[in-house]
């Protein structure tokens, strides 16, 4: 028996070892990549070494714009655009509230969609990123050299404001379509006589190719559809922008239903050369408007707001050979020109196919007039005509494609989940991969101008579900970034994201790494109320204003001891931080001030109010870490009552502030 | 005639001092991934890595209790001028051929090489020893004396958290060469003239 069993059980045994360790593994597609094609390594940038690119990402409903490297998905900055941020001060510093100024006052939120950056040539050259204003129709312009917002300009006439804002291939113009059908100008009157009474603006604004400063060259008065998201075209026509329209059959109510009837609505094809060139020529009439451009000044180191009061209009009739309507399957979201300049495609969100156009077909089908009919008078060209093919069946509810250098196509299938890659010239799908979960728009950095850089993608999910450790009802967003290089896209990351991040646009780090300011220069400082030494530094009352002209330096403030304030005196605190060397700002708060700290880079003056209610004597401090006497970094202001006859003083270390040698 | 050339150029070699650092000292630390730097021209002391160095180094010293580098110091005034005088009497010398002359240039040269060199240690034991007793910082050597801070006349050296380097800059290689040149014209205008004796 023994002899028997022996063996038996050693074979046993063994084929049980066997199966725990080596047996068939099962491949759970999706999951497997990050082991398989070793992704951790590929998306590793060692500590002190640094991303290879930098992903502009919209906050979405924080209304800020946000920094990440790629392909490490660390999130380097969030840079305050048409929000409050308490932590920078921005919008509530007296120097930035200006930028946050809108023709219905001061807004403090805001909703930023879609950034992208200028081009050069039709590549991105790292300049300025541009982005968005959904809800108070806004476009914002931050410098890539300070990553600060440097100017806000509203747009009159326009609602919703979401098909922008795009820049033309030399950045000439960015654009800002309007996604709501509003009465142009605003006036009181029933909804449901909405069909053919509202329209819908097209704002090009002109941007100066020195300084980037942009104003509204001309709004064209289109018809009342809903516009939903634009780009330009590149090489041959690069003369032109495309719009996708929805709801071009004018509801005004239960759009869902009523706005998705049609079987096909439209791509806007505009010549905005031929615009430009007819508004130059005196074209377009000016109309009344009121809105609010807000300019930064970086040497003044304020903003400024201005009220425009007018606006030039274009009528689309009046230049005829401008301007026609692509028929597109129904409710188009994406609207992208691949690099060559020659397809345009358009995501038919809620078809089953995808409509891709073809520029040269256009051109002829325009010569021929093969059209069937118009809208408001804008021809509509024959499908046929102007179609280059449709991708059947790609996938359910496409919404954004981007492109490869190569040829292929990307796009995001919001319904199905995944990104399809796809050649644009035979129509055939090459591969899919799913995401996680129901994902918006997608980002190839460049991967929207003449010269894509093919070697990764983020796609930018709307919902996470248990992709992450949870954190309540409301989990992180997300993006998840591939490895477009090979012929099959590789998942190589998620990372989490601010907000909701609508929409991306990427670079190379080399095109902006080396001209990133490191700081402020003392000398151009031209703020009326900087004291650039700590002799130039004083406190001074007017009637119940006092304003404090005060300095900061490693590690006390110029002056740090005030007396003569008293309860029911407005005090301004002008903050100069005299340093001169690279990320060394301070902070300052006061306690009791009804506002957000300062954080003050060097050689900036900003200010904060301090309305003192109780007699006391009352600190402030330095808020950021800066030195190893950042904790001693403090002062006192004494409050006397209302009635005191106190005289102001100030002082530092017992003397007049900059009695002893300056720095 | 070769010695003369040498002499000449020797002595115009002393040119540079006037367009390029002389001297260069370098605080290097972790924080500081670009060092600090401050190059010492003839004239003025310039930041070296960038135009707030000195501004930064006055900062960083101010911890410790070190004076703040001057904007402008006596040696700026006359140094300008005694090397213009020298830069002359090389000329000169090489004009009038004799060789002799070379060799005092070179002495002299030498002479106030080592007496500048002695004035840029004095300064900077001043700088490094004459410490504002109400410093936010005082460090005590093992001995129980006041550590200094000076910064090394020549080489590298440890001063707390900051690695220090001093070392010649290009201004002062051209015066090496120059003085070089000088001994050079020496030995050859001495063969020259041997020659023509011999002749």
């Amino acid at each position: 028996m023994k002899l028997i069993f022996k063996p038996f059980f050693a074979i046993a045994a063994v084929s049980l070892l066997l199966a725990s360790c080596g047996g068939p593994t099962t491949k759970k597609s999706g999951n497997s990549g990050a082991l398989s094609g070793n992704a951790a390594e590929k998306v590793y940038v060692a500590p002190g070494e640094h991303d290879s690119h930098y992903a502009f990402i919209s906050g979405g409903f924080s209304g800020q714009l946000s920094v990440y490297g790629l392909p490490s998905g660390r999130l380097f900055r969030v840079i305050p655009v048409f929000s409050q941020d308490p932590e920078k001060g921005y919008g509530y510093s007296e120097e930035t509230k200006p930028m946050l100024m809108t023709s219905h006052g001061f807004i403090p939120w805001g909703d930023s969609h879609h950034p992208d950056i200028s081009q050069t040539n039709g590549s991105v050259d790292g300049r300025w990123v541009f982005i968005n204003e959904n809800n108070t129709p806004r476009i914002a312009r931050i410098s890539l050299e300070t990553f600060e917002t440097e100017e806000i300009i509203e747009i009159p006439n326009s609602a919703g404001n979401h098909s922008s804002s795009y820049v033309t291939e030399n950045s000439e113009y960015v654009v800002a379509g309007t996604r709501f059908a509003v009465p142009f100008p605003q006036r009181d009157m029933p909804i449901n006589e909405m069909k053919g009474n509202f329209s819908g603006a097209l704002s090009f604004l002109k941007i100066d190719p020195e300084h980037g400063n942009m104003n509204i060259d001309f709004q064209i008065k289109m018809p009342g559809f809903n516009y939903d998201k634009a780009h330009p075209g590149r090489n041959a026509s690069s003369d032109w922008f495309f719009f996708t329209t929805y709801n071009t059959e004018e509801a005004h109510t239960l759009m869902e239903v009523n706005s998705s009837q049609n079987d096909k609505d439209y791509i806007a094809a505009i010549n905005w050369k031929k615009v430009s060139e007819y508004v130059a020529n005196g074209g377009g009439e000016m109309q009344a408007a009121n809105y609010a451009h807000n300019t930064w000044d970086n040497d003044a180191h304020q903003a400024t707001t201005v009220m425009e009061k007018e606006v030039l209009v274009v009528n689309p009739m009046d230049i005829p050979g401008a301007f026609y309507f692509l028929p597109t399957a129904k409710s188009p979201h994406g609207c992208d020109v691949d690099p060559s300049g020659e397809y345009i495609v358009g995501s038919g969100k809620l078809a089953a196919t995808m409509t891709i156009h073809s520029f040269s077909k256009m051109l002829k089908a325009i010569e021929d007039k093969a059209f069937d009919g118009d809208a408001y008078g804008i021809p509509i060209i024959n499908f046929e005509a102007v179609s280059y093919g449709t991708l059947d069946q790609p996938g359910l509810g496409p919404l954004h494609t981007e492109f490869d250098s190569r040829g292929n196509a990307y796009t995001t299938f919001f319904i199905s989940s995944e990104v399809v890659k796809w050649n644009i010239k035979d129509l055939k799908i090459i591969d899919r991969h799913s995401v996680y979960y129901s994902v918006g728009h997608l980002m190839i950095p460049g991967g929207n101008s003449r010269t894509p850089d093919d070697k990764y993608l983020v796609a930018m999910n709307k919902i996470t579900k248990d992709r992450y450790l949870p954190t309540g009802p409301e989990v992180c967003q997300s993006a998840q970034l591939f490895d477009i290089s090979g012929e099959k896209m590789e998942l190589l990351l998620d990372f989490p994201t601010i907000g909701e991040p609508h929409y991306a646009a990427g670079i190379a780090a080399e095109k902006i790494k080396d001209k990133s300011a490191k700081l402020f220069n003392l000398e151009d400082n031209t703020h009326p109320y900087a004291a650039k030494s700590e002799a130039e530094s004083k406190v001074v009352r007017k009637g119940n204003e006092v304003h404090i002209y005060m300095t900061m330096i490693r590690s006390h403030f110029a002056p740090d001891n005030i007396e003569g304030v008293k309860v029911g005196d407005k005090v301004f605190f002008h903050v100069t931080n005299l340093e001169q060397d690279y990320d060394v700002p301070h902070g300052i708060s006061m306690i009791g001030a009804n506002t957000s700290e300062l954080l003050i880079m060097p050689g900036r003056t900003t200010t904060f109010t301090w309305e003192p209610k109780q007699v006391g004597v009352w600190p402030f401090y330095c808020t950021d870490f800066c030195s190893a006497l950042h904790q001693e970094m403090q002062g006192y202001v004494r409050v006397s009552p209302a009635n005191s006859n106190l005289p102001i003083t100030y002082t530092l270390d017992d003397e007049v502030p900059g009695a002893e040698e300056e720095l | 005639m070769k010695s003369r050339i040498l002499m000449i150029v020797g002595a115009l070699l002393l040119l540079t001092i006037y367009f390029q650092p002389i001297w260069n000292i370098t605080l290097e630390a972790p924080q500081y991934p670009i060092p600090l730097g401050m190059d010492i021209h003839i004239d003025k002391f310039y930041g070296a890595n960038d135009e707030h160095d000195i501004k930064n180094i006055n900062l960083m010293n101010h911890y410790v209790g070190m004076q703040y580098i001057p904007e402008t110091i006596p040696e700026f005034k006359s140094f300008p001028i005694i090397v213009g005088v020298m830069i002359g009497l090389g000329v000169l010398f090489g004009f009038l051929g004799k060789f002799k002359l070379y060799l005092v240039w070179f002495i002299l040269m030498s002479l106030l090489g080592i007496l500048g060199m002695y004035d840029f240690y004095l300064w900077e034991y001043d700088y490094g020893h004459n410490l504002d007793p109400q410093a936010i910082m005082q460090f005590k050597n093992p001995d129980g004396s006041p550590m200094g801070f000076q910064p090394p006349l020549f080489g590298t050296k440890l001063i707390l958290n900051f690695t220090a380097h001093s070392y010649p800059r290009i201004a002062a290689y051209f015066l090496g060469s120059g003085m070089f040149l000088a001994l050079m014209a020496f030995f050859v205008g001495r063969n020259e003239s041997k020659k023509k004796r011999m002749k």
